[in-house]
């Protein structure tokens, strides 16, 4: 389908699923945005309200498309409180994607982060070792881990989920099961998505053994195309170069893991 | 020989003709270098006001059929924040682009500047979605002459003024601003635009009205430079869809010594600089220009 991505196009949401207490997934037809590659993103209109990046979740029925939403400010808490029925507009796709290796794979996401990963499983290869690891800070925020063993069903896989609590699964921070799996396993390549601190330590981590690793980076977004600059990270533009970028480089990059910039465009710290 | 594509905008010289117009990812220095590499000639800040602006909310930049429109809302970290970022500058030629209300705002934000090594000011009289500045300043003459007067008797820079279409006659504006002593003229700015969602009903922009950027101002954009050019004696920048360098050349022709470019971003991202030095070098190689100065302003002889 043609069209011009720049101008939002107006979707209806179709069905809700509730993930977590916190965290729901909207399901909407849109033949465009639910071929896009992992780690595209779009510009999501909630009219009257904002626009805000979000992360192109899959749904496993043919020509529809999902976001996966987390409230947590106003125009998150409305994408989230939306009803079946309601309209939003979509405008993109926008962003590079994950490059995909073979062999045996690990992939490192902490919330929401969850959901470009969730795609690039649905690009993985039969032949894949694949292991997925979860962050959440307890049990109830858990999300994806069943549907990530359905995704996975025909590959050798591993689904681990660290619950910050000891609520569920492993106990502590992702980071530290990262670090016990790269000591234990070879991998051919590392992905990571969530919080950028810990997305800092993942690449580190990977980058250390040699690993291929790269991250999905959130900045600031308001154009989403490469022209307002409120997404700069360092030299480069989270929307536009980005969002995924090679652990190599990031580690050059001043501003990795350390800071981001206001609505004003202003340097805060993490 | 290789043409010479540097240029001279009144006292302002630069390498090559193509600078980043005000607004478009104007906001860190490291990004200033890497366009400044990748051949842009100077780049210009965003607008910078005395305070930080978070600006509007989203949506504040969306595409239409035939170009972009955005009410960002003049969102910037400020001036004096944003001095002491590019006071590390050692490499690139930077312009400083102001917007304000009253002559005070203009002379607190250049004494920021004072030791800062800029190409220039460029003043934003023109930006057509935040009330109190930008084009409602460029619509009162007593203010544009009051605004020149003082930042000129305060800056060791060139100014520039940057014009649009607002609700009076621009030229009336152009004619001020030179008697108030300005170096140069860049135009125009955006032009006050909207668009509506037929399925929600509703205005896109979360500021309702914006300003059109992109390939379907340009011939207006072409005729502006031509008009001010043909008035007056002063240099000009043309600014307006320009993404080519046959536009780039168009605006020459028109009688502009530079372009700005923004919009073009989207599609050509930070190539189209060298795209567009490149396509000039080989026009002039072409048509046997050797300096920028003799093809400006060419088309107005006939
Ligand atoms: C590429 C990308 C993909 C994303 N994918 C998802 C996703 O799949 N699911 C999900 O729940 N969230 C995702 N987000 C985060 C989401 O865009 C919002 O930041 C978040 O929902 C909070 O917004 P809010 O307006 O409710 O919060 P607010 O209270 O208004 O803001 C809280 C914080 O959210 C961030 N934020 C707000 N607006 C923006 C914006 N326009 N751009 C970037 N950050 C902003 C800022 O850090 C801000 O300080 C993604 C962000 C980016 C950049
Ligand atoms: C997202 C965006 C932000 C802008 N911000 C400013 C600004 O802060 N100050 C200003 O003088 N012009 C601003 N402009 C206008 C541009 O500098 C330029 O005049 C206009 O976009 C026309 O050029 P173009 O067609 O090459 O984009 C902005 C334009 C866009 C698209
Ligand atoms: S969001 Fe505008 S440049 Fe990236």
């Amino acid at each position: 389908m043609q069209r011009n991505s720049d101008v939002p196009t107006i979707v209806k949401i179709e069905k809700i699923i509730d993930e977590t207490p916190t965290v729901r997934t909207l399901v909407f037809s849109d033949e465009v945005l639910s071929n896009v590659l992992p780690g595209q993103f779009a510009m999501v209109w909630i009219p009257g309200i904002n626009e805000l990046p979000m992360s192109v979740m899959i749904s496993q029925e043919k020509g529809k498309a999902a976001f996966t939403v987390r409230k947590h400010g106003i125009a998150s808490t409305e994408l989230y409180s939306l009803k079946a029925g309601e309209q939003i507009g979509v405008r993109g796709p926008y962003g590079n994607s994950f490059t995909i290796k073979q062999g045996k794979i690990l992939l490192v996401g902490g919330g929401t982060g969850l959901v470009p990963l969730m795609r690039l499983l649905t690009f993985l290869k039969k032949t894949d070792d694949v292991t997925l690891l979860i962050g959440s800070k307890t049990k109830n925020e858990v999300f994806f881990e069943k549907m990530a063993n359905q995704i996975l069903e025909y590959n050798k896989h591993q689904v681990i989920v660290a619950t910050e609590d000891g609520s569920y699964g492993k106990s502590g921070l992702v980071t530290q099961v990262v670090e016990n799996l790269l000591s234990e396993t070879k991998f051919d390549a590392v992905y990571t998505c969530g919080p950028e601190k810990m997305m800092h330590k993942v690449v580190q981590l990977a980058s250390s053994k040699n690993i291929h690793v790269q991250a999905s980076i959130e900045r600031m977004m308001k154009c989403g195309m490469g022209i307002c600059g409120s997404c700069c990270f360092g030299e480069v533009l989270a929307c536009r170069d980005g969002t995924v970028f090679d652990g190599k480089y990031l580690l050059t990059n001043k501003e990795f893991g350390l800071t981001h910039r206001n609505k004003a465009g202003m340097l805060e710290d993490y | 020989m290789k043409p010479d594509i540097s240029t001279e905008v009144g006292a302002i010289k630069i390498e090559r003709p193509t600078m980043l117009a005000s607004g478009i990812l104007g906001i860190s220095l490291d990004v200033f270098d890497r366009l400044y590499k990748d051949g842009a000639g100077a780049v210009v800040t965003k607008s910078l006001s005395k305070e930080p602006w978070e600006g509007y909310p989203n949506p504040t930049v969306v595409g239409v059929k035939t170009g972009y429109l955005n009410a960002v809302g003049l969102s910037n970290p400020g001036a004096p924040y944003f001095a002491k970022m590019i006071s590390l500058n050692k490499t690139v030629p930077i312009i400083v682009s102001l917007v304000g209300s009253i002559p005070e705002d203009f002379v607190f934000m250049i004494k920021q500047f004072e030791n800062v090594k800029i190409l220039g000011y460029e003043l934003n009289l023109s930006c057509p979605h935040v009330e109190k500045v930008g084009l409602e300043v460029g619509d009162d003459p007593e203010l544009v002459h009051k605004i020149v007067k003082s930042v000129k008797s305060h800056s060791q820079v060139p100014v520039i003024a940057k014009v649009g279409l607002g609700s009076s006659d621009y030229l009336e504006t152009v004619r001020i601003a030179c008697e108030s002593g300005v170096d140069a003229i860049t135009a125009i700015n955006t032009v006050r635009a909207m668009a509506i969602d037929v399925e929600t009903t509703r205005p896109i922009l979360s500021h309702k009205i914006g300003g059109l950027s992109g390939s379907a101002i340009k011939p207006i954009a072409v005729r502006c430079v031509y008009e001010i050019s043909s008035k007056f004696d002063i240099p000009v920048i043309g600014c307006g869809g320009v993404s080519s360098w046959e536009d780039a050349i168009e605006f020459i022709l028109a009688g502009a010594s530079a372009v700005q470019i923004g919009s073009a971003l989207v599609d050509k991202w930070v190539g189209v600089f060298s795209e567009i030095n490149s396509g000039i070098s080989k026009y002039m190689e072409k048509k046997n220009f050797s300096k920028i100065k003799e093809i400006v302003g060419i088309a107005k002889k006939f």
